[in-house]
């Protein structure tokens, strides 16, 4: 099938209706809505308050206002896109839905653009009221990074969801054996991305690992904009680019996994 | 083997093979457009692995089988949205309601008047005071009515059920197959029906598939069934195949 035609059989009313139905399900469940907030403040709060107290103790920190907060804030995106995506998914494996989803008309383009879609309904659910927070408790406001915001937040998202694509993929193959790659693959880019630090601290060889990483070029970008105070554009197209050969790798390891799920029936047991 | 343009289902030499099992093992049939049929079998006959490649959710080793005219799973999605199923195996989200569980499906199948065909088939199905309940929150019967709803949403043209009766009470049992005969005479849609109520099958079905051990070990007619088994009902010529006895008139049956 050409891309054209795949185009042309995009249907955005099943789009729709699958999002209605991720949305039914988070309207209906208080538990869900708080585990969306929670965690990040609590993050927020924790980083927000080492900050301080480093910032009274060395003249750097004392300089370079925020960066803690802007961290961990910028991390959450990568983080709770992903997760986002991946629970979602999820969600049809523990209500057992899945077999109806796939024996429906839905194409999984379309199943991924409505994954896509409510991870950035649950990111914004979690994530402003943090935001407000943060500018609350701490006089750091995110939104005020303006252009440079919006350039983090477009690559840091995109590797969310490429990796919340490779795992939905391993979900679908190998049933929810898998499901702790859902909750944890990302902790791995805890420490290469460089969230808290800069590239420099790592030994020469990883950091060469750490610079074929989207989410290294923006953690930097920030630490440049907050410390700095300049804005790097050649990162975020460096990023970006990343991102795109990242999102390709990641769809087609998914179409791999889907097929080989076919081969061995996994679609129907979706169990351990 | 021919796909005719009447056919809803051509299985041709269908064989599914996993590592160590071979859970279907060259079967071929064709379900024409309109017919009901039953698919018998134990545990571990291959009924369910022959229903999932018929809907494109496992890919055969080799053979093939057309659904309206399509290879499946290749190319699905040109009658994805002319089929349906219903297994107890397979849930609706629970936390939906029974009305937001079939509005979502109507769009995935983009039904037209979509509210409408959700009250109609409440109403036929006995629903319709359900509607806003979870799904979840249920007794076994009402989801099984439910899913049946679901599976017929789209009117289908080729219909797969799986135990399509199973938890329900026998009068709403009773109920559900004359809704499901009613449907078949009025849309002309193919059902397989997959089930180990051999009273079910007599009433629904026209013919007989018997799979064992991935097989299909009898294909007929039910009144034929009986006639070549010497047997009063369609359990016993269950448990004739299940158990090995002979088929064949004038042998002594063990």
């Amino acid at each position: 099938m050409s891309v054209l035609e795949a185009a042309s059989e995009f249907s955005f009313p099943r789009v729709g209706a699958l999002v209605r139905r991720y949305w039914y399900l988070l309207r209906s469940s208080w538990p869900r809505i708080l585990d969306l907030i929670y965690w990040p403040t609590v993050q927020m709060l924790m980083w927000g308050f080492l900050q301080m107290y480093v910032a009274q103790n060395a003249g750097f920190f004392a300089r370079a206002g925020g960066v803690f907060i802007g961290s961990v804030l910028l991390w959450d995106i990568l983080f709770r896109g992903q997760l986002g995506f991946s629970i979602s998914f999820l969600e049809e494996m523990y209500a057992r839905n899945l077999a109806n989803l796939m024996m429906s008309p839905l194409r999984p383009v379309e199943f991924i653009a409505a994954l896509m879609v409510m991870s950035l309904i649950r990111l914004s659910i979690g994530l402003v009221p943090v935001t407000l927070l943060a500018i609350a408790f701490f006089g750091f406001n995110l939104w005020a990074l303006g252009i440079a915001l919006a350039a983090f937040f477009i690559n840091l998202i995109l590797t969310s969801w490429s990796i919340g694509i490779f795992v939905a993929g391993l979900l679908l193959r190998n049933g929810l054996g898998a499901e702790s790659m859902a909750w944890t693959i990302m902790f791995l880019f805890l420490p290469l991305t460089c969230v808290y630090y800069p590239v420099t601290v790592l030994p020469d060889w990883l950091q060469y690992v750490a610079w074929a990483l989207p989410p290294t070029y923006v953690f930097e970008g920030m630490r440049a904009l907050l410390i700095d105070h300049v804005f790097r554009g050649d990162l975020m197209l460096q990023a970006f680019g990343l991102n795109v050969a990242l999102f390709a790798v990641a769809s087609t390891a998914f179409l791999l996994l889907l097929r080989s799920a076919r081969q061995q029936g996994t679609l129907l047991q979706g169990g351990e | 083997m021919d796909a005719q343009p009447t056919s809803a289902i051509v299985a041709d030499r269908l064989v599914k093979r996993y590592k160590t099992t071979t859970a279907v093992d060259g079967i071929s049939f064709i379900l024409p457009r309109g017919s009901v049929t039953g698919l018998l079998g134990g545990n571990g006959a291959g009924k369910t692995t022959t229903i999932a490649m018929i809907m494109g959710l496992v890919t055969p080793t080799s053979g093939s089988v057309r659904v309206l005219g399509a290879a499946m799973p290749q190319e699905r999605y040109r009658v994805l949205h002319r089929m349906n199923f219903e297994s107890p195996y397979v849930d609706l989200p629970m936390r939906l309601t029974v009305r937001q569980n079939l509005l979502v499906f109507a769009d995935l199948y983009a039904v037209p008047d979509a509210q409408a065909r959700v009250l109609e088939l409440a109403a036929d199905l006995d629903l319709t005071d359900l509607l806003d309940r979870p799904t979840g929150k249920l007794s076994a019967g009402q989801k099984t009515r439910v899913s049946l709803a679901k599976a017929l949403l789209n009117r289908p043209e080729v219909l797969l059920l799986d135990e399509p009766t199973a938890s329900l009470d026998p009068d709403t049992a009773d109920w559900v197959r004359g809704h499901l005969e009613t449907f078949r005479r009025t849309h002309n849609s193919a059902i397989l029906l997959a089930s180990h109520n051999m009273n079910e099958v007599e009433r629904l079905c026209e013919r007989v598939i018997i799979m064992k051990k991935g097989r299909i070990e009898d294909d007929d007619s039910p009144e034929r069934l009986l006639a070549r088994y010497g047997r009063a009902n369609l359990e016993e010529v269950f448990l004739d195949v299940a158990r090995g006895r002979s088929r064949h008139p004038g042998e002594t049956v063990k």
